[in-house]
């Protein structure tokens, strides 16, 4: 892949997140930060290369820690986040 | 027959890179927001299966990271109380940066002889991540009170700060001119340690109140840490996801600036001005009026419509419950019953709507700043629960207050304000309050969750 392409993706992308989030209401911040940090979690696809084809022991090691808090990152982000979630009620549902 | 399943490990990625954008537009509006997280979440699913098709030669160093990470993951999610969120969030971004740390690392290891291009993504990840990972480490420690939420100065600090920045570039230029010498790996480790030791000097001197500030901040690194490490796998999908996050982070730093009506520069390096200036302009004059639980309750029984304001008091003394119950008794007594929520109240962006959210509050008396103040001249009283600096009327009124222009509540403006706080100190920013020596405030001093409790026993005496 051409270099010129990967940071026109990249420079798409930022634009793209701004137009996506100019207007949150700030009831739902925390929910989004977490989510969002949790998609940052999306390095562990690079763990999952660096532990599962290290070129020595001291490569998948230091692949597998990447690997492990990568994975926090994303279980707990996700889990976090949607626990959070799951408590902001409306007063119809509420009520059923 | 490769060639198919790499059209496929493609088409994985993109399917993953929509449905992250998909929930992160899902995740801006209330109702939806909930599937906007496991949207989201599948799009992770996909991308790890993806990843797991191509990526591995072994996979006993794989399943091992994936087993404890998701474990502690797991155990970690399910037991954190929502009072601890603010830290909790911060510790899982470091984690999210240091992994980006290390897969730099492990790609600089494995192949030292890259081309400049990915020598550069490899020093990007691991500054980006490192300073990520060590702020918010230094976070995590200031929010959940293990060091000092004070600020910390320490003479010629931005000179200190210069320096690094400048030997990081410095042993960058030299580490990218010849990546595979042998001296690279050491000046490799000591760029390491330098961006550790800037993310904590950078984080250090911020304040507790200024906090969501850096948080938001922090997630913005980590995602921009995640987008490097894609430049050097040449993965699309790191790079959007991680693009997207650095973007959303940014806005929500910029939602937390304006609304304590201050540039991000002046949040990073202008806590000195802060506390210097305090001295100046401690001139309120007047005695506060302080007040009984059963005075209290007088004001509040004949109240027919009352706007609480919380602030990170309130998650101090966890006392998001009382308060919602309190509101409940106030509500069947016949007074119309708000919350009024200042961005920045609190530790984290929305910080207050999780707790009183945990409480059981429903959405619908969630009121945002904007709303409530044209109609505060029309409430009868306003409760302050461990807000500070957030409903104090200097932003409005004292042009030399270090917090003038700071958009406020204007808890002043009802017709009585009951404050609920544990002394008459200042606040964070470390400007007298002029709101509690007013006509119409009355200080209820004490624990704020003890004084609930004792109002909330008042009412069910009566």
């Amino acid at each position: 892949m051409s270099i010129g392409l990967l940071i026109f993706v990249f420079v798409l992308a930022i634009f793209l997140g701004v137009e996506l989030i100019t207007k949150v209401p700030s009831q739902l911040h925390t929910p989004l930060m977490s989510g969002t940090n949790a998609i940052s979690g999306i390095t562990i696809v690079g763990a999952l290369t660096a532990a599962g084809t290290g070129a020595d022991t001291v490569a998948s090691i230091v692949g597998t820690v990447a690997l492990i808090l990568a994975t926090i990152n994303v279980v707990g982000g996700y889990l976090v986040t949607n626990r959070m979630l799951a408590m902001f009620k409306r007063k119809d549902k509420e009520q059923k | 027959m490769t060639d198919y399943i790499e059209i496929l490990i493609d088409l994985g990625y993109v399917v993953a890179s929509i449905l992250f954008i998909l929930g992160i537009k899902m995740l801006g509006r209330p109702e939806r927001a909930r599937r906007g997280n496991l949207v989201s979440a599948l799009g992770m699913l996909i991308a790890v299966v993806s990843a797991l098709l191509e990526c591995c030669l072994s996979f006993s160093w794989v399943i091992v990271g994936m087993v404890v990470g998701a474990s502690i993951g797991v155990i970690a999610a399910r037991t954190v109380k929502m009072t601890s969120m603010p830290q909790m969030v911060a510790i899982l971004n470091g984690f999210g940066g240091l992994a980006s740390l290390l897969v730099g690392w492990e790609n600089y290891h494995s192949s030292p002889d890259s081309n400049l291009f990915i020598t550069i993504a490899i020093l990007l990840a691991v500054l980006i991540g490192g300073v990520a990972f060590s702020g918010s480490v230094i976070a995590y420690g200031k929010l959940s009170q293990r060091l000092s939420g004070k600020p910390i100065f320490f003479y010629s600090q931005q000179v200190v700060n210069g320096t690094i920045i400048v030997a990081i570039l410095l042993c960058g230029a030299i580490f990218a001119y010849n990546p595979a010498a042998s001296f690279s790996y050491v000046i490799f480790i000591v760029i390491i340690g330098l961006a550790l030791i800037l993310g904590v000097l950078g984080v250090i001197p911020i304040g507790g109140a200024d906090m969501p500030v850096i948080i938001a901040l922090l997630n913005s690194y980590s995602g921009l840490a995640a987008s490097a490490a894609g430049f050097i796998i040449l993965n699309n999908v790191l790079i959007v996801a991680g693009a997207l996050v650095g973007a959303s982070g940014l806005i929500l730093t910029g939602i937390m600036c304006k609304a304590m009506n201050r540039s991000l520069a002046n949040v990073l390096f202008g806590g000195l001005q802060a506390a210097v200036s305090k001295e100046g302009t401690g001139e309120v004059q007047g005695e506060p009026h302080p007040i009984t639980p059963e005075d209290a309750y007088y004001i509040l029984e004949a109240a027919r419509s009352v706007v609480f304001v919380p602030g990170y008091g309130m998650a101090v003394a966890q006392a998001q419950h009382a308060v919602r119950e309190l509101g409940e008794i106030l509500e069947d007594n016949g007074a119309e019953v708000r919350y009024a929520i200042h961005p920045v109240a609190g530790r984290m962006p929305g910080h207050m709507n999780v707790l009183l959210a945990e409480a059981n509050v429903v959405y619908e008396q969630l009121a945002e700043m904007d709303h409530v103040n044209p109609i505060m001249e029309t409430i009868d009283v306003c409760v302050v629960i461990g807000a500070n600096d957030v409903v104090n009327p200097a932003a409005r009124e004292i042009a030399s207050s270090p917090i003038y222009g700071m958009p406020v509540i204007n808890a002043d403006k009802a017709k009585t304000v009951i404050i609920l706080k544990r002394s008459m100190a200042a606040g964070f920013a470390g400007v007298d309050n002029p709101l509690f020596v007013k006509e119409n405030a009355r200080m209820l001093f004490g624990d704020a969750k003890a004084s609930l409790q004792q109002l909330i026993a008042e009412f069910k005496e009566a």
